[in-house]
This record gives C-alpha cells, sequence and structure tokens, in this order.
C-alpha cells in the first residue's frame, strides 16, 4: 500500500522557514554588532544546577542525565546531586579567581531544596537563569497546556522569590518545548530562551503572547555532550572548546561581536580531575584582548543597544 | 531472493582495467554538501520516525537549522578557500525555502543533484508511482532555479526501495550516491538497460557518521580525511581512485570543528594529482571512457 497522499503534499514548501517562530537569516549577512568597549567576544559561562528526582518517571523521555536504573538509581541520583553539593563550588572559584560573572542555570527544586546555594550564586554576582522545575519535569508535544503554564509560573515564581533578581532567561530541561512553552515563557515576563540551537547569535521569536529573544547556547560543546554523550576526554573537551572561542573570536575582528557560551553542568564539569581543563579554558579566553565576561541578560541588553544604534 | 540485491557483479579492485582522470590526476576528490532542510512538524512515515522526540522536538530542528542560518557559510568559505566546487546534495525544498543558498552555491558553478525533497519525506513505503514523482518534483525543481539537469540521486535520508535505481535511470539520471561497496564507479544494473553508474559517496568520510554515528572529535576529523586521501592518492597512482567527502553544514559548520575540516582539504588541494570534480563529472567521465571495460570485466569475472 503506497504511502497516504499528504506524503506529496506540502503546505509550507514556500520562502523562509517552515513556521512563523522567526524569519530566516544569514548570521554573516546581518549588522555588525558592537560590545561595550569594543569588545570582540561576550563570554557567557553558564553553570548548571540540575535536580534528577529519584522517583523520576522519564515521561515522555528521559532528559540528557537522567536517573536509568531500577527504583531506587541511587547510583545516579546522587552522582548529579554531587554538582550541587561539590562541584559548583569548584566551579564558583574558578569564576571568582578568573573575575567572570555568569549566569547559573538552576532548576527551581534546587532553589526549594537549597536555598543558601542560591543565595551563595546571587552573592557572587551571578545570574539565576531559569531552567524549569527539575530534571523530570519536561516540556513536550502534547502536554496539557495548563500543567505546563503551572510548571513555567510555578518554576519562575521560586527562583525569583529565592533569588531576589527578577530572572529574565530561560533553560527548559533538555532544552525541549512545547507548542506553547515559548508563549508561555513571553507572558510569564521572560525575555530569552536558551533551548534552540540554530545560531551563535540572539535572534527574535515571535509567540501569539510576545516576543522573545532566542539567546545562543553551546550545544555540541556542551561538557556533559562532549565528555558523556560522545565520550570525550577532558583534554579533548578543552581543546574543542579553545577551537571554538579562536573560530568565534577571528570571526569577530570581520563580522563584528560573537558570543562564545560555555555550559557547565556541576555534576560533569565539576569533578575533580576535570575542573583543571575548565579553569584552562577559561583562562586562555579571558587572556585575550578585548574579551568581556557578562551574564546572558547583560549581553543580551548590549546587543539590543548595539541593534537600536548605540554600537 | 538470492540475497543479492542484483545492482551489479563482483569484480575485484586487483586486477581491473585501470582509470585515468582528466590531466593525468590519479585521484578524483568531490565534496558533496547536503544542504538540506528538515521539516519542523513533517508527517509520520509508518517506517521511520522523523524526530526522536514529541513534536516539536526543537533541538533537533534547531540543530539542523543551524547548518543554513550559520554553518553554510563557514563551509562555503573553505572550500572557496581551498578551491573545491561542491555537489550539493539537495533537498529540492531549500529552492523555496533558502533560494539565497541556492544562489551562492550556483554562482560558484557547483553541482545540484537531488537528496529527495525534504530530509524528512522519506521514500519507505512509497510505491513507485509515488517515487517516480519526487523524482520528477526534483528534476523540475533543480532546472527551475538552477538551470541544471539533475543527473545524481542520495534518497532522502538513504531511504530506498528495491526499484529505485530502476527509476532514476529511467528519468534519465546518470548516477546514484547510495552505494558504498566501492573505491570507483561502478555499473548499476537496471531494468532499463540504461547506463547508470553508482560514484563512491562515502559514509567513513561523512561528517554524519564521524559526529553523530562514531563521535569522533573535531580533529581527528581533519586526521581522517588526510589519512584517507593519501592512501587513496598513492593507490590511483595505478587504479585511478575517487574519494568523497560529504558534509553538513550543521556539523562541519561548527565553530570548532571549521578549521580542521579547511585544513585537510587545503592539504589535498595542495597535490598536484588531484582532479577537483564534481558527482556529474566523474560520471560522465566514467561512461565515456571506462563504463564498457568495468562491465566486461565483470561479466567476465562472474
Amino acid at each position: 500500500m503506497p504511502l497516504p497522499e499528504d506524503h506529496l503534499e506540502y503546505p509550507r514548501r514556500r520562502h523562509g522557514m517552515d513556521h512563523d517562530l522567526y524569519p530566516w537569516s544569514d548570521l554573516f549577512d546581518r549588522p555588525k554588532v558592537a560590545w561595550p568597549n569594543g569588545a570582540r567576544v561576550a563570554l557567557w559561562v553558564a553553570p548548571l544546577l540540575q535536580w534528577f528526582p529519584i522517583d523520576s518517571a522519564g515521561k515522555p523521555f528521559r532528559a540528557p542525565g537522567a536517573l536509568t536504573m531500577p527504583y531506587p538509581d541511587y547510583r545516579h541520583y546522587t552522582n548529579r546531586d554531587y554538582g550541587n553539593r561539590v562541584g559548583i563550588f569548584r566551579i564558583l572559584d574558578v569564576l571568582s579567581e578568573l573575575g567572570i560573572r555568569g549566569s547559573v542555570a538552576t532548576n527551581a527544586a534546587v532553589a526549594e531544596r537549597y536555598p543558601g546555594l542560591v543565595k551563595e550564586v546571587v552573592g557572587r554576582g551571578h545570574e539565576i537563569l531559569a531552567h524549569g522545575l527539575d530534571m523530570d519535569h519536561l516540556h513536550y508535544g502534547g502536554m496539557p497546556e495548563d500543567e505546563e503554564a503551572e510548571l513555567v509560573r510555578g518554576s519562575l515564581a521560586t527562583l525569583r522569590d529565592a533569588s531576589g533578581q527578577a530572572v529574565k532567561g530561560w533553560l527548559s530541561p533538555g532544552r525541549s518545548q512545547s507548542h506553547a512553552t515559548l508563549g508561555l515563557l513571553a507572558e510569564h515576563g521572560v525575555a530569552y530562551c536558551c533551548d534552540w540551537a540554530n545560531d551563535d547569535m540572539p535572534f527574535r521569536m515571535t509567540t501569539p503572547k510576545g516576543g522573545i529573544w532566542a539567546m545562543p547556547f553551546a550545544q555540541e560543546t556542551d561538557d556533559r555532550t562532549v565528555m558523556l554523550d560522545f565520550k570525550h576526554t577532558e583534554d579533548s573537551w578543552l581543546q574543542q572548546v579553545k577551537d571554538r572561542f579562536d573560530t568565534l573570536y577571528r570571526e569577530a575582528a570581520t563580522h563584528g561581536g560573537r558570543i562564545v557560551s560555555v555550559p557547565l553542568h556541576a555534576w560533569v564539569a565539576g569533578v575533580p580531575y576535570r575542573i583543571g581543563a575548565v579553569r584552562e579554558a577559561l583562562s586562555y579566553m579571558m587572556g585575550q584582548e578585548g574579551v568581556w565576561a557578562a551574564t546572558g541578560a547583560e549581553i543580551l541588553q548590549a546587543f539590543e543597544a548595539s541593534e537600536t544604534g548605540h554600537g | 531472493m538470492s540475497g543479492d540485491p542484483g545492482l551489479y557483479d563482483y569484480l575485484p579492485y586487483k586486477g581491473r582495467p585501470k582509470i585515468t582522470w582528466p590531466n593525468g590526476a590519479q585521484i578524483a576528490v568531490w565534496i558533496a554538501p547536503n544542504i538540506e532542510f528538515y521539516e519542523y512538524e513533517p508527517p509520520k512515515n509508518p517506517l521511520r520516525t522523523p524526530w526522536g522526540r514529541p513534536i516539536p522536538d526543537v533541538l533537533a530542528y534547531s540543530h539542523r537549522d543551524y547548518g543554513n542560518r550559520v554553518g553554510f557559510r563557514r563551509m562555503l568559505d573553505a572550500m572557496d578557500e581551498a578551491g573545491f566546487r561542491g555537489s550539493v546534495s539537495l533537498n529540492v525544498a531549500m529552492c523555496d525555502h533558502h533560494p539565497e543558498i541556492i544562489k551562492l552555491c550556483a554562482d560558484r558553478g557547483w553541482e545540484f543533484f537531488s537528496h529527495g525533497v525534504y530530509n524528512t519525506r522519506y521514500a519507505y513505503g512509497m510505491s513507485p508511482e509515488q517515487e517516480r514523482s519526487i523524482i520528477r518534483d526534483s528534476a523540475d525543481t533543480i532546472r527551475k532555479w538552477t538551470g541544471q539537469k539533475l543527473d545524481g540521486w542520495l534518497a532522502p535520508a538513504l531511504s530506498n526501495n528495491a526499484w529505485t535505481m530502476d527509476l532514476l535511470a529511467e528519468e534519465g539520471l546518470l548516477y546514484t550516491c547510495d552505494l558504498f561497496h566501492d573505491d570507483q564507479p561502478t555499473p548499476i544494473r537496471v531494468k532499463s538497460g540504461h547506463r547508470f553508474v553508482s560514484v563512491p559517496y562515502s559514509l567513513e568520510m561523512n561528517d554524519t557518521i564521524v559526529y553523530n554515528t562514531n563521535s569522533y572529535d573535531p580533529r581527528h576529523y581533519g586526521t581522517i580525511i588526510r589519512r584517507q586521501f593519501d592512501q587513496l592518492y598513492r593507490e590511483g597512482a595505478t587504479s585511478g581512485t575517487v574519494m568523497c567527502i560529504p558534509l553538513h553544514p550543521y556539523l562541519v559548520g561548527q565553530p570548532h570543528r571549521i578549521e580542521p575540516f579547511a585544513e585537510a582539504i587545503r592539504y589535498i588541494a595542495g597535490h598536484d594529482r588531484v582532479w577537483k570534480a564534481t558527482g556529474r563529472e566523474i560520471a560522465q567521465h566514467f561512461l565515456a571512457n571506462h563504463y564498457d571495460d568495468f562491465a566486461a570485466g565483470a561479466a567476465q569475472a562472474r
């Protein structure tokens, strides 16, 4: 039996994208971006604080890093929780040492369970970036919208309350969304979202409930992806992160300011034998001329200022 | 069913007729960027699910979209610098979605062959008539946007049917990229008896296999491209070889991956007896000069 005829129908075969979330544009044809003080690269370091519940359901799929063993999966639960107890402090110390402020993607459950940790992060001048409720509460196509609305509202309320910050950025657990996610985020005062992996610079997205920025968040040089999914060593991760920086830094000379984002899962990058590679990567970047380390919100603000003619 | 797909006869590498490439080149090197469009909300195919997560799979979708927004231009620059034209493995709907990219390729004299309409529309489960209609759609779309004749085919997401090669030959195409049995072109048996060939494409040199399947690191990709070239270049002095580098801008065009690739193709371009060809040129040269010898050799070896 042949395929149903709709397989040979292409209702969205047209100029631009096959959805209405953003227009297509080529990074290399856009106006040059000017960062404060003529910086070439905005360095955006983003540690992640994640909590994987022991009774995780893994529905409708397991988030990267999720528990995999029969209940009670102590080994993965505790290995991930290590990041919140120990790993994050190694990372925070490296950042303090190098004078870097960044954005810490935080599950609301972490803020609820470990309010002191959020205070420590905030006290060091970092931005809190909302990272959903926890790593077992995914946003996904087909979920009831009222359920998702409550997840978004509740997570933001918890994180705003715990941090005293406006909390304008969002990273979904597993970078997973439903059709409604972006609209819900816009509705709840989120200015930028880090889930989409299609650009090296910010771009505007449109939702029925208002606009939202997509912020570039490294996917394939992410510490967990490189070292746990690809199974590369920390030395190789270090090389890749430096190579990534070098390309973007070189491009900035001719194409305008670039962003280098460095996601660091506290339970991956904060492990003793890996923290040296983290320090070396960030020292290398901070050692170049014209590198501006900032939070996501600051980088976005500078980007918007540059777009409207200040740059 | 004999268990043999019936595409070609066995012809061992040892003792074959020698291929000579234009201007005394001992290797034909071609680069095949897969310029693709993956749909945000594709229809379900009964045999293969396009996305791993429930739709919308925004992470996987946006990862592919990176190729068209960002990665393509990095890849283009690297190829320009080393003096390589591309043979574009094209999801032909790209002509409608991003003609800007098609123009950049066409202006450089790149070849366009078809990789189906979208990379989220598989040929699995299609009737021969349905599959013929996507071949004709491809030929019409490529002619309309680039003026070129459609000569080559790489099945969308490598989804084939047992009759696909017959249809391609009947529709006047010259070559397929879906077969991985050789480092030289091969006459392919089709029902109509048309002269139709396989041009070596590659899984091993393909950045999706290297990065998504084998999880190699970017510098190692540069290393294996050079090693593959060195071996085929040496052998090509006596056999006449083909090397293909299939690319995906969403992978090779990532900032941490572009330089090792750029360096590897500069290395290849630095050799004298290299024919920097397109898939069509390789197929045409083989058809005009070596097809008959290879077909006769295979018939004897049988």
